[in-house]
């Protein structure tokens, strides 16, 4: 399914203030740049928090880290939280090894991730 | 897995992808944008810039930016002497130097690059020829650039330099094409401006047939493009038409303006004019093909009679027995000082009479078709009928004339046969 601009649109949802992001495969394409737009358009709405799930992210590439290191710029502008969920071992040394965990946490899971952020506040979630 | 391999694996596997990419050199825009994010993204750095050097506005455009403020389209002045410099250290500098260049990079250009953090600058040099540069911030790590990290960068940078050298080419191949395009076309303009003034020139000169060589142009035209020819190839018959009595130029104006019919002396000295529009046209380059031979056999017939040269048949050019046709027509059916106009039943039946001993059978019937359409209204024009001119009225009534003409051509291959035998 494509939105209006043609493009696939980007799997997310809301909790509270805080945004859900799903990375999929396309992140280390140049596609994967709509994930860093979505990231900022939540952030301009109003979100304190970010969390990009990993799940069906086999690996991430450097085109993927360049997008990765966008989104954290855009969350530190916005003095937001922005975590990492159900990244696999490989992706996890990765981050590790270039520094990204650094300037963001890494959750096992969505639950992990949200228990992170606030568990009190993100007690109801909408999905858009 | 040991890190150092990861990350070797890691900046190996982004320069793999790089070549790739600028090896596609099918968008540009996308090339640059992916070719910066593998740039950033193979050793996590978190700000940066890709600028293309504009040599003749000496200035610096950045066509790919992130972290550099609000304002990703930054144009910076960049003097040549700067440029000079930065391509004499080429993408081999040292990481000293790189840090030296960023720093004097962020010095010079303080009021329009706010207040960041970029470590780096290496060059980007093809050739000797300096083509930009690219700006590097932090590593993600917050740790210090290493040699072995401006040794990817450059490695990186290098292809990205190819990337933009080739497009650059490509851009300047496409504009002289264009250029010469342009060219082409305005000198094409300006040979069919000629050749208009030339066939005014000849008409003017003979003052029984003005208007003549661009009506037989027309003719030809009309004909050539119902037998199917091409858009250029009716263009060549076209300016034939309009030149095909060029040699007039050189005829005695006393005989070419003769009242009456012409005597054995006036008739020889007309004869000429074929050949000599062959000889005044052969030196021209002519962007369509035979021009002077159409000039040269106009006054051919198929049955060996005509002249210059007496050709038969297929040894006329088929160009030559479209004008010749387009010629006997407005001749026709324009007044002559020694008889009038014909009438078009007249022309017909000439046509008819003469056709395979001095008219090609394809032609005529090609004409005959053209004009059919024309008078039952299923041409997109009224070419022909516009160029016969108010001087024949009910033109309808030929239809029937033009019907059979075509129906004897076109059913028996042998068309003297067909006449012989009482069509």
């Amino acid at each position: 399914m494509t939105d209006s601009t043609g493009e696939t649109p980007v799997q997310a949802r809301c909790i509270g203030d805080t945004a859900i992001i799903y990375a999929s495969d396309y992140l280390n394409k140049l596609s994967g740049e709509r994930i860093e737009r979505e990231c900022k358009r939540q952030l301009e709405s109003g979100c304190r928090a970010l969390v990009i799930n990993f799940r069906d992210t086999e690996l991430v590439n450097s085109i993927g880290v360049s997008i990765l290191m966008g989104v954290i710029n855009a969350s530190e502008r916005n003095n937001a939280r922005l975590i990492f969920s159900d990244v696999n071992s490989h992706t996890a040394k990765l981050f590790e090894m270039l520094g990204l965990t650094r300037h963001v946490s890494v959750a096992k899971d969505e639950t992990e991730a949200l228990s992170l952020v606030d568990p009190q506040a993100n007690a109801a979630g909408s999905t858009t | 897995m040991e890190t150092n391999t990861q990350r070797l694996l890691h900046t190996f596997a982004a320069l793999a992808d790089l070549g790739q990419e600028i090896a596609d050199t099918g968008d540009f825009e996308e090339m640059l944008r992916t070719s910066f994010h593998l740039l950033l993204g193979s050793l996590a750095i978190r700000r940066g810039a890709v600028g293309e050097y504009d040599r003749a506005g000496s200035k610096i455009n950045m066509i790919a930016a992130r972290g550099l403020g609000e304002s990703e389209e930054l144009v910076l002045p960049f003097s040549n002497e700067r440029a000079r410099h930065l391509a004499s250290l080429g993408c081999s500098l040292s990481l000293n130097e790189s840090k030296q260049e960023a720093a004097r990079f962020l010095e010079d250009h303080n009021a329009a690059i706010p207040a960041v953090e970029i470590n780096l600058l290496v060059p980007l040099v093809v050739r000797e020829r300096f083509i930009g540069i690219v700006l590097l911030g932090e590593k993600a790590s917050g740790e210090e650039f290493t040699a072995e990290d401006l040794e990817i960068v450059s490695a990186l940078a290098r292809h990205i330099g190819v990337g933009i050298h080739s497009h650059r080419l490509l851009e300047e191949v496409e504009h002289k094409a264009d250029e010469n395009r342009r060219l082409y076309d305005g000198l094409r303009t300006i040979y069919k401006e000629t050749v208009h003034a030339f066939a005014a020139a000849i008409d003017i000169k003979d003052r029984y047939t003005q208007g003549h060589s661009v009506r037989v142009g027309k003719y030809a035209e009309i004909i050539a493009r119902e037998m199917g020819w091409t858009d250029d190839a009716v263009e060549g018959i076209a300016i034939a038409g309009y030149l095909h009595d060029i040699g007039k130029l050189i005829v005695d104006l006393n005989v070419l303006n003769s009242p009456g019919r012409f005597n054995a002396k006036e008739s020889k000295e007309m004869s000429r004019h074929p050949t000599a529009g062959f000889e005044i046209l052969s030196p021209i380059s002519h962007p369509y093909a035979d021009i002077p031979l159409m000039a040269r056999y106009h006054h051919e017939r198929l049955d060996g009679n005509g002249y210059p040269d007496g050709l038969k048949g297929d040894e006329i050019p088929p160009g030559a027995k479209i004008v010749t046709l387009a010629d006997s027509f407005d001749a026709m059916t324009t007044d002559r000082p020694y008889r009038n106009r014909l009438p078009l039943a007249d022309v017909l039946e000439d046509f008819r009479a003469n056709t395979g001993t001095q008219f090609e059978p394809a032609v005529v019937c090609a004409f005959c078709r053209a004009f059919l359409k024309e008078i039952s209204g299923t041409a997109k024009e009224k070419r022909l009928m516009k160029l016969l001119g108010k001087n024949y009225d009910n033109v309808e009534s030929v239809s029937p004339l033009l019907t059979q003409l075509i129906s004897d051509l076109d059913g028996n291959g042998d068309f003297r046969a067909a006449s012989a035998a009482g069509h």
